[in-house]
């Protein structure tokens, strides 16, 4: 079994999706295959930490030059493919960039895609993986018929991830073919939403706000908790569709897996769609009006109260530390 | 300008969930609605050809049974017509294959200078869906959206990224696919509601759109299983009875980390 696995960079590193893939991919192919992994730009940076994650060989398409990865990637993935060098499988982050090129590139082979999953088994060469469904109450195993490369993405955080301490990876060219009508969107701009503190997928405690804070202004309250705790202010998707904070703030199914600590859910009902990006938490706590919310139903700790009398108390009795 | 819009109908999402225990599939049986999801995509069609000053807003559909429900509400938002693509063969079919069954209605439409969808459904969320129509279509793309202007045959989108959002253009004919948000989706007047009645909807088959093999033929994959996740219990609920706060500060306390 040959696997690759789609690598993204962030500030010079691996994404940890990319070493969670990588780490699960070496233990895949532990008899027999290789592990490679396949970066949308220039590796010069991250060879070293996918080498000792467990790829022996890295594909670079090298800068894309402001073309958007779904069109470039998957371009230059088949192009690999076509020359001769076919995986059983290609896993991707479940990313907005991972999303496209699985995308793109299942049309190009015209194999299945199976987005969302949490889990994977092989057994010879049969590849199932498993989504959860209903808000991760229902695990569905889905395994891929007919031929492969067989297509996949990964939420993050589904499996660890663990240095092999292997050696840097050798870098191989996978220049971008010419790509046509289909290349003609480009990025004049990239804006990055700075935010202080631990980051929120990484972060020991969240501290998230939901439409029960009532207004955008007093989203500063989950700000002021989430600081005096050193973690990470997290939201539901309710508020982030309304503009009182940006979407890189949002957890869930459509935003960022946490798997904190503490997980702390101010105002929030607790939706399935929530509920699938921070029931990993070690530990939940939740405040809400209204003893029937969903969330109370995974809560360790529940209060059954009013946000804009719990909070201020807490942050006060924190702030007297 | 003309724009297409892919819209989903599904089963209300208020109401729980199921399978069919027969084919492990999401049931799809009864009344269907307009994906939530899809409103946006509506309205910001409608809102582009409006500021275009000419055109109409399409809408393509696959669903079973003959559903026009869903359909009808996005034409009493103001769309003009829509092609249904409903066929018992299309049973089971995967996200690549809704994809080519969509891309060959848009293409019965005649194209269009943009085509819009959702950045994921709300039932089947695969979230493949819009940028496998632009490869089959051979358009190029902009998925994410959360902003979109039009001006002299070229869009400007603001892309969504993990870490904040990119500006990102490209000439039409294109596709995107928009987020939640985007645009704050209309309710149907009742002006709408029965005009919506008698605007043309046309009925297919994957045959009539000459896409072969679909439904569980087409797909390459098959559940194999379905089992239940390790569930997470509830703990202590109190009310507040003023010192709920406290209660959070000793159970912090508990843990160690305050
Ligand atoms: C395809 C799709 C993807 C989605 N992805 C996500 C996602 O990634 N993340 C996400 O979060 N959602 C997602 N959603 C949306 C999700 O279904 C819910 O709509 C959303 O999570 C609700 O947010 P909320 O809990 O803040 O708001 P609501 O559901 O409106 O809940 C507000 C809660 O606040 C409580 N409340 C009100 N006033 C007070 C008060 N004064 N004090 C205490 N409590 C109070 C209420 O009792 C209520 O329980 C998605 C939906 C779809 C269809
Ligand atoms: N059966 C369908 N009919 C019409 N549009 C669809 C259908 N399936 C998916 N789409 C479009 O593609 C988007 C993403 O769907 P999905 O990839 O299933 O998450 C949806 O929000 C719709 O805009």
């Amino acid at each position: 079994m040959n696997i690759w696995v789609f690598a993204q960079e962030a500030a010079g590193v691996p994404t940890s999706g990319t070493l969670e893939l990588l780490t699960k991919a070496r233990s895949l192919v532990a008899d027999g295959g290789h592990v490679t992994a396949f970066v949308g730009g220039d590796a010069t940076a991250i060879a070293a930490s996918l080498g000792e994650h467990g790829a022996t060989k890295v594909y670079a398409t090298g800068d894309l030059g402001g073309k958007l990865p779904g069109v470039a990637v998957s371009a230059a993935m088949k192009a690999v493919i076509d020359g001769g060098d076919v995986p059983d499988l290609i896993v991707f982050p479940q990313t907005t960039e991972g999303r496209d090129i699985i995308a793109r590139l299942s049309v190009k082979l015209d194999r299945t895609a199976l987005t969302n999953n949490t889990g994977i088994s092989i057994e010879g060469a049969t590849v199932s993986v498993t989504t959860p469904i209903f808000g991760g109450n229902t695990l569905v195993t889905t395994t891929f018929t007919g031929s492969g490369p067989f297509l996949a993405t990964f939420r993050p955080k589904s499996f660890a991830a663990e240095s092999a301490g292997g050696a840097a990876a050798e870098v191989v060219a996978a220049p971008v073919p010419e790509l046509g009508a289909t290349g003609a969107a480009a990025v004049t701009a990239v804006h990055v939403e700075e935010s202080t503190g631990p980051k929120l997928d990484e972060a020991a405690i969240v501290v998230s706000g939901g439409r029960g804070l009532g207004e955008a202004a007093k989203y500063e309250m989950v700000e002021t908790l989430a600081k005096l705790l050193k973690g990470a202010p997290g939201a539901s998707r309710a508020i982030v569709d309304a503009g009182w904070v940006p979407y890189s703030y949002q957890v869930g199914q459509t935003g960022k897996v946490v798997k904190p600590t503490v997980y702390i859910a101010a105002g929030i009902s607790g939706a399935t769609q929530h509920m699938v990006g921070m029931k990993g938490a070690k530990n939940i706590i939740a405040i809400n009006k209204d003893k029937e919310a969903p969330i109370f139903g995974i809560a360790d700790l529940g209060i059954v109260g009013d946000v804009h009398k719990v909070l201020p108390k807490l942050i006060e009795a924190l702030q007297g530390r | 300008m003309n724009v297409i819009v892919c819209v989903k109908q599904i089963p209300d999402p208020a109401a729980p969930g199921a399978l069919d225990p027969s084919t492990n599939t999401l049931k799809r049986d009864g009344k269907l609605i307009l994906d939530e999801s899809d409103s946006y995509g509506v309205e910001m069609a409608l809102q582009l050809v409006d500021k275009a000053g000419g055109g109409e807003v399409s809408l393509v559909s696959m669903a079973p049974n003959g559903e026009v429900s869903g359909l009808r509400t996005a034409l009493a938002m103001g769309a003009a017509k829509g092609i249904l693509v409903s066929d018992p063969a299309l049973q089971g079919s995967d996200a690549l294959t809704t994809a080519k069954v969509l891309a060959a209605a848009i293409q019965r439409l005649g194209g269009a200078d943009l085509i819009i969808a959702a950045t994921e459904s709300s039932d089947g969320y695969t979230g493949t869906v819009p940028e496998q129509i632009a490869e089959v279509l051979g358009l190029p793309s902009v998925t994410f959206a959360k902003a979109l202007t039009i001006t002299d045959g070229k869009l400007d989108a603001q892309r969504q990224t993990e870490e904040g959002y990119d500006d990102v253009t490209c000439p039409l004919p294109a596709v995107v696919s928009v987020t939640a948000g985007v645009v704050e989706p209309r309710y149907p007047s009742f002006k709408g509601i029965m005009a919506a009645k008698s605007k043309p909807v046309e009925t297919v088959t994957a045959a009539d759109l000459g896409v072969t093999p679909v439904g569980w033929a087409g797909a390459s994959q098959s559940i194999t299983n379905v089992g239940q996740a390790e569930a997470r219990t509830a703990g202590t609920i109190v009310e507040d009875d003023g010192e709920g706060f406290a209660q959070i500060v000793s159970y912090l306390e508990n843990l160690k980390v305050i």
